[in-house]
């Protein structure tokens, strides 16, 4: 038995907005009857703001639930706001899913995107923003029994942060039936952390204010659990200057603790080209 | 509450509990000690190994071993044999098997075995042209379930022994019967099957325990190494509490199956074709043939399965589905897939399994809940055309 949420329960027996509208402005639609689970999204829209929504949908409790809390969220919001609606504000809102259940927020957030993309002034903001990786490439189904696109399964690897082919399946279903596309979901994973690294987005600030905080939050409270701690002294480009404290200053695994695990945190979460120094005094 | 799964698990007899408490307390004797304290645990042990012969209607209480549960029965059946006959590399089994049979053979098609898989009609009917058609020299092993545990199907066992044993006599025949004890009799040796298997917890006997019936003449290694319980072929000292609760439920259901086959029988009926009434996108996924008496798999177009399953459990009914999303795997369920039911109903559909504790007033519940249920959830679906196209058809 799934482990659903208060709000789940509450949103699949007492479903709100279901229906359809007639002549609604934008009519959204994902997923299919032989892959199990579809909905239908219809949207008033007036003076760019979402006046009414309503939804139908074939799918488990969490399929309902995601398009019933969707259709209450949207509803009095201007188009602006509902385009920034991930897959993971939908699943938020009702509390969480089961990991599983994943792909049911990823419809609601598809048919929304679909409406929107449906809607006569709409220009789709992904395209500006992104015009060279939403080559035609994207467009490519990667797993052909549940008609997933490489686009779908790198927009869910970006706003959920996924990292294995398992998470993947949850949160898009793709690699859940015969499982042969289970290696181009993973180079497509692959692909994208090492784009994600070797672009390094972060302004000097941001990578200050990032690295700091991960000393602060993560690093120091394990050192401060053997007694010792550390404090960030200076970053000079990739080169960040710590000074160790308590039992760590002195001990002889010093060297260890700073290559091993504090240069391999900062590595692993904000730059592989960081470099970890100890300073005294 | 009103329990409608029974083919996933049965509640445990109040008599089978009361069987096994003195094993539990005074007699926890090892029934292969040696002092007059272990007499009665190992006595035990041996009536209940009578009584489950006769369950079986094996020829002799050596041909019964018993184990940890079914999936246990058919792992040591399957590998048992195919180790004493490595130079065979064929095996027979259909495509609508338990996992716990099919996950099994998955296995050792990766270790260099060749399996064949026989399919099914839209009835849930077993194709017994192919499967004659495949059996050869090298055929090691044929396995074939009693009944299907999802539609209640029942496959012509003594016919297919029949078929397998007049192409090539050195074949063995796993059956496996999870889903029959306690529902129609057994007979092992009518059947002509050289192995069998089943598991306590379908016929209200606790989980944890099964047994499986190899005949004389045929020879498996065991799974368990390790002592010489259960003469050497299969390891563990004897689950005493349990074998004697599982022979005691083994009485039970023999003493109830002419309840099953008529009155168990009559609700079953009497469910399936008020659903099928009044509810006009509801469909029997299984033909008018030979099923068990307790089992019906209807499917409900346009909705899903899950969702039908969470409304029942609300009003404290218990049942089953086919549908993915129940599973938390993301296909729908391979027997009925195996059945070519149309994937408008495939995840909509619901499996109700009775059992001797079910009441008639429990059955006109459901009865009575189950087209309000379904008119609700049809609201939700976006097939709104489908449906009312549907619903002009039916009437």
């Amino acid at each position: 038995m799934w482990d659903y949420s208060e709000k789940v329960i509450d949103h699949y027996r007492n479903p709100r907005n279901v229906g359809k509208i007639d002549n609604a402005d934008a009519i959204g639609e994902a997923g299919s009857l032989a892959c199990g689970d579809s909905l239908k999204i219809y949207l008033k829209i007036k003076d760019g703001i979402v006046t009414d929504a309503k939804f139908q949908t074939f799918g488990c409790g969490s399929a309902v639930a995601s398009s019933s809390i969707l259709t209450e969220m949207i509803i009095g919001k201007s188009v602006e706001e509902v385009k920034k609606i991930t897959n993971k504000d939908i699943a938020d809102e009702l509390g969480g899913l089961p990991p599983e259940k994943m792909h049911c927020s990823v419809m609601g957030y598809e048919a929304l995107e679909d409406a929107l993309k449906n809607y006569d002034d709409y220009t789709d903001l992904d395209d500006l923003r992104n015009e060279q990786a939403n080559n035609e490439k994207k467009e490519k189904i990667v797993c052909t029994c549940f008609n997933v696109t490489e686009n779908m399964i790198w927009d869910a690897i970006k706003v959920n942060g996924l990292k294995t082919v398992e998470e993947v399946t949850n949160y898009t279903k793709a690699g859940g039936a015969c499982g042969r596309c289970k290696s181009a979901i993973q180079d497509i994973i692959d692909t994208y952390y090492k784009k994600e690294l070797s672009e390094n987005t972060l302004s000097p600030a941001q990578k200050i204010i990032k690295i700091n905080n991960i000393i602060e939050n993560q690093i120091s409270p394990e050192l401060r659990k053997d007694g010792g701690d550390i404090t960030l002294v200076d970053i000079r480009d990739n080169k960040v200057l710590v000074k160790l404290r308590g039992r760590c200053s002195g001990c002889k695994n010093s060297h260890m603790t700073l290559k091993v695990f504090v240069e391999t945190t900062l590595r692993d979460t904000v730059d592989k080209k960081i470099e970890v120094i100890e300073v005294q005094n | 509450m009103i329990y409608l799964d029974n083919n996933a698990t049965t509640k445990v007899d109040p008599k089978v509990l009361e069987a096994m408490l003195p094993y539990f307390k005074e007699e926890y004797a090892n029934p292969s000690s040696i002092y007059d304290f272990a007499k009665h645990s190992n006595h035990a042990v041996k009536e209940a190994r009578g009584v489950m012969k006769d369950f079986f209607n094996a020829e002799n209480e050596k041909e019964i071993i018993f184990t940890s549960c079914g999936s246990e029965s058919a792992n040591t059946a399957i590998r048992g044999v195919l180790n004493m006959n490595r130079n065979k590399r064929h095996i027979i089994t259909t495509k609508v098997e338990h996992p716990c049979v099919l996950n099994l053979y998955g296995a050792l098609e990766k270790e260099g075995y060749k399996v064949d898989y026989i399919g099914v009609n839209s009835n849930g009917e077993l194709d017994l042209a192919q499967l004659e058609e495949t059996v050869n020299d090298d055929t090691a092993l044929v396995s074939v379930m009693y009944a299907n545990n999802e539609t209640g199907v029942v496959f012509p066992i003594e016919k297919i022994s029949q078929i397998i044993k007049s192409k090539n006599k050195e074949t063995k025949f796993y059956v496996d019967a999870v889903q029959v004890t306690g529902k129609l009799k057994i007979d092992v040796q009518k059947l002509g099957v050289d192995m069998m298997g089943i598991s306590g917890h379908k016929f209200h006997a606790p989980k944890g325990i099964g047994a499986l019936y190899v005949n004389s003449k045929t020879l498996i290694t065991p799974l368990i190494i390790g002592g010489h319980q259960e003469r050497g072929k299969r390891a563990g000292t004897e689950n005493v509490p349990y074998i004697v609760g599982m022979a005691k439920a083994a009485e039970l259901a023999t003493d109830s199956l002419k309840y099953e086959a008529t009155e168990i029988k009559r609700l079953r009926d009497k469910l399936e074709s008020n659903i099928l009434k009044n509810v006009f996108n509801a469909r029997l996924n299984a033909g008018i043939v030979n099923r068990v008496p307790n089992t019906t798999n209807i499917g409900f177009e346009y909705i899903e399965g899950e969702l039908i399953l969470l409304h029942l459990s609300d009003l404290g009914i218990c049942a089953s589905s086919g549908s993915a999303c129940t599973s938390g795997s993301l296909e729908p369920s391979h027997v009925l897939r195996a059945m070519n039911v149309p994937f408008t109903a495939i995840h909509g559909s619901i499996r109700f399994s009775l059992s001797k504790f079910t009441t008639e007033k429990e059955i006109d519940y459901v009865c009575e809940k189950m087209p309000s249920i379904i008119e609700k959830l049809t609201n939700i679906s976006p097939y709104q055309d489908e449906l009312e196209a549907l619903k002009r058809l039916k009437h």
